[in-house]
């Protein structure tokens, strides 16, 4: 898995809340069988005009120039910046790798849907939780006539910018340990192979009935 | 000790290692695969060389994306190479792994969080995962059920576990009887309107009270399928009598000597007297009228005697403006009443509400009368192919076929439109389903979410009706 140590990068901030995964990628783009291929198509119906459809030229659609993304000011922004409940919906973990493909590294918002957040760190992408009061002064720094680059480390947990700005989050030890480290969870797992097939040994015996083939 | 919640009881039971950083391992009973979230986990399976942990736990079929019109044609028939391509993948990947499926066209097929319970391959006090946030569906069951990202479903493959924190205990208790033609979907919807899209939040919802005790398997099953709308991957209702009865003979459920240990050990699977819940929320069950979303996300939502709401009367800025942009998307004016929106299409389906009871409820209220002629399309889409043909033995589809239905092949159809089956932009649609995201069914496209009765009465009248006035 791609590690995440520290970002340093503009700020895209996308002044809502609930955003849900058929707004991040929408459906039609999930007929991929790759994990690649998504963030010419993130935020989809935001972001273009005409309706969209896998197999487009998509870098011949018109923008829509009204949507933060496309405001040049933003170009080349690393840190996506929501509102309360960002990934609610689906379990689509296209979402995640769409937001990743367009350059994002963290995503910061007061809160995240449980699905989103936990596949996002398997594909190491940061998401920051901060305080509504924390995520408001990021918005004014970021919508600023002079945005300034912020920085979002793990290893010290804060969010910072070069002025006074300085925010502390939280994140799991586990989840932290693989982004750092960029591990491979699967092969961490299977580390506990002799507690796995102990747990079946026990289990078969009280519940058999869930272990006939 | 302690009285233990059932979530408690599920994750000690299930609990196969603490680690020292405050994860663990919890093994997984059973693993539902569908085309859509699984073609990249068994890519990934196959690059390092890994082979499925435990065979007999998985069980796959299609849904998201096979087409509801002549699906006896078969899969190369399918018109959009997309949707074709996942589907054969998915046929190809349970060929070469070796993972028992239901392909397109097996009656036994359909959605996945309909043919789980139906095949008695989801069954009480199991561990239930699948790549898709819906599969809170199977906590119906008293199982500890949610849906897992792509990586999750390769990691379930490889080792039987997934690395899991323990989630915190909230329950919904809807207290006293629901009122005559109310339904689950009432319950629920009115349920999301009153803790929000996140009220759930990090936490697994055992809903109680007689407003749940009250209903049958299948409405506990579109009660906890829309937990994930209020937020909660989990949604949970105690096993109880009618579990047992609905899961009984089932082909994967147990029998013989089996049959009699599972059911003892399964009256367990309540939370004690004395548990502790993180959160308790009341839900008046006797207030909950039919209900309909307005907006674009499920906690929009009013009674059908009820009122589009004004931005202007919203003090919270954010809540302001998620509420005007929501009218504006979907062209409905403040103050507007909920019986004046009209319908373009209407859609019965999806693994909220596609079960036999949910087409017997639509098919009442249909029988002798015509959809109007203002509406464009009206579909009834089958939850499996079972259910399909219990409908064709009982008549239903005559029904429906007769007031001006089409009476489609079973899949996930209009609820995310991967298929063929969609809105144009700007339609208003009466659906069953359990999204009302932005272009969710079709971009443009205007969902309201309500019950199977209410979606077949808006079709009749053309527009938002009482139900309870027609029963």
């Amino acid at each position: 898995m791609q590690k995440f140590i520290k970002e340093t990068g503009l700020v895209a901030p996308l002044d809502r809340s609930n955003i849900d995964t058929d707004q991040i990628i929408p459906k039609q783009y999930l007929k991929s069988i790759k994990r690649t291929g998504f963030g010419i198509n993130l935020f989809d119906d935001w972001r273009y005009l005409d309706p969209g459809e896998p197999g487009m030229n998509h870098s011949a659609r018109r923008l829509n120039p009204d949507f933060v993304l496309n405001n040049k000011k933003f170009a080349g922004a690393t840190i996506l910046l929501a509102r309360d409940n960002f990934g609610c919906g689906s379990s689509r973990e296209h979402a995640p790798w769409a937001i990743l493909e367009y350059g994002f590294k963290a995503v910061i918002a007061p809160s995240f849907a449980d699905i989103f957040f936990n596949n996002s760190f398997k594909n190491g992408l940061l998401p920051v939780v901060l305080t509504e009061a924390e995520v408001d002064i990021l918005f004014g720094l970021a919508t600023a006539e002079m945005p300034v680059e912020i920085t979002v480390d793990l290893e010290t947990q804060q969010v910072t910018d070069p002025h006074s700005f300085s925010a502390s989050f939280d994140v799991d030890a586990f989840r932290r340990t693989c982004l750092l480290e960029g591990l491979d969870e699967i092969g961490l797992s299977l580390k506990d192979t002799d507690a796995i097939h102990a747990y079946e040994a026990r289990r078969s015996i009280e519940a058999p009935w869930l272990f006939r083939e | 000790m302690p009285g233990r919640t059932l979530y408690d009881k599920l994750w000690d039971s299930h609990l196969v290692t603490q680690r020292d950083d405050g994860s663990a391992l919890i093994y997984i009973d059973r693993h539902l695969l569908h085309e859509v979230t699984s073609p990249q986990a068994f890519e990934g399976l196959a690059l390092a060389e890994r082979k499925p942990w435990r065979l007999s736990a998985n069980l796959a079929t299609v849904d998201h994306n096979v087409p509801t019109e002549n699906q006896s044609a078969g899969v190369s028939a399918i018109e959009d190479p997309t949707s074709r391509l996942q589907i054969e993948t998915l046929d190809q990947n349970c060929e070469s792994f070796n993972v028992t499926q239901f392909k397109m066209g097996d009656p036994r097929a359909g959605i996945v969080h309909v043919i789980g319970p139906e095949q008695g391959a989801t069954l009480p006090g199991m561990t239930v995962v699948c790549g898709d946030s819906h599969t809170a569906t199977h906590g119906a069951f008293g199982a500890l059920a949610h849906g897992i990202g792509t990586s999750e479903v390769e990691h379930v493959l490889a080792t039987q576990c997934l690395v899991a924190q323990k989630m915190k205990n909230m329950r919904v208790t809807v207290t006293g009887s629901l009122g005559f033609g109310v339904t689950a979907k009432d319950v629920i919807l009115a349920t999301i309107g009153q803790i929000g899209t996140a009220g759930g939040t990090g936490c697994a919802i055992e809903f109680a009270g007689e407003g749940i005790q009250s209903l049958s398997m299948e409405g506990r099953m579109t009660v906890c399928n829309m937990a994930i709308e209020a937020g909660a991957r989990v949604g949970l209702v105690a096993v109880d009598e009618k579990t047992i009865e609905y899961v009984r003979d089932r082909p994967f459920a147990p029998r013989g000597e089996d049959w009699g240990r599972a059911t003892e050990a399964w009256v367990d699977l309540v939370s004690d007297p004395d548990a502790n819940f993180d959160h308790e929320i009341l839900v008046d069950g006797t207030l909950i009228e039919p209900q309909v979303s307005w907006g674009t996300n499920p906690e929009m939502v009013t009674g059908i005697s009820g009122y589009v709401p004004d931005p202007q009367l919203d003090d919270d800025p954010i809540r302001r403006g998620a509420i005007e942009r929501a009218l504006k998307y979907m062209g409905l004016e403040p103050n507007q009443s909920i019986v004046s929106i009209h319908l373009d299409r209407v859609f019965i389906g999806s693994c909220t509400n596609s079960r036999i009871e949910d087409l017997r409820e639509a098919a009442r209220v249909v029988d002798g009368k015509r959809v109007a002629d203002s509406v464009i399309q009206a579909m009834v889409v089958p939850g499996s192919g079972l259910v399909k043909e219990q409908a064709e033995e009982e008549g239903l589809d005559i029904v429906f076929r007769e007031a001006g239905f089409e009476w489609r092949d079973p899949g996930c159809s209009m609820c995310l439109a991967m298929n063929a089956d969609r809105l144009g932009k700007g339609e208003h649609c009466a659906s069953t389903s359990n999204r009302n995201f932005e272009g969710r069914q079709g971009a443009g496209g205007r969902s309201h979410l309500v019950s199977p009765a209410m979606a077949a009465a808006a079709a009749i009248a053309g527009h938002f009706v009482d139900v309870r006035e027609w029963l």
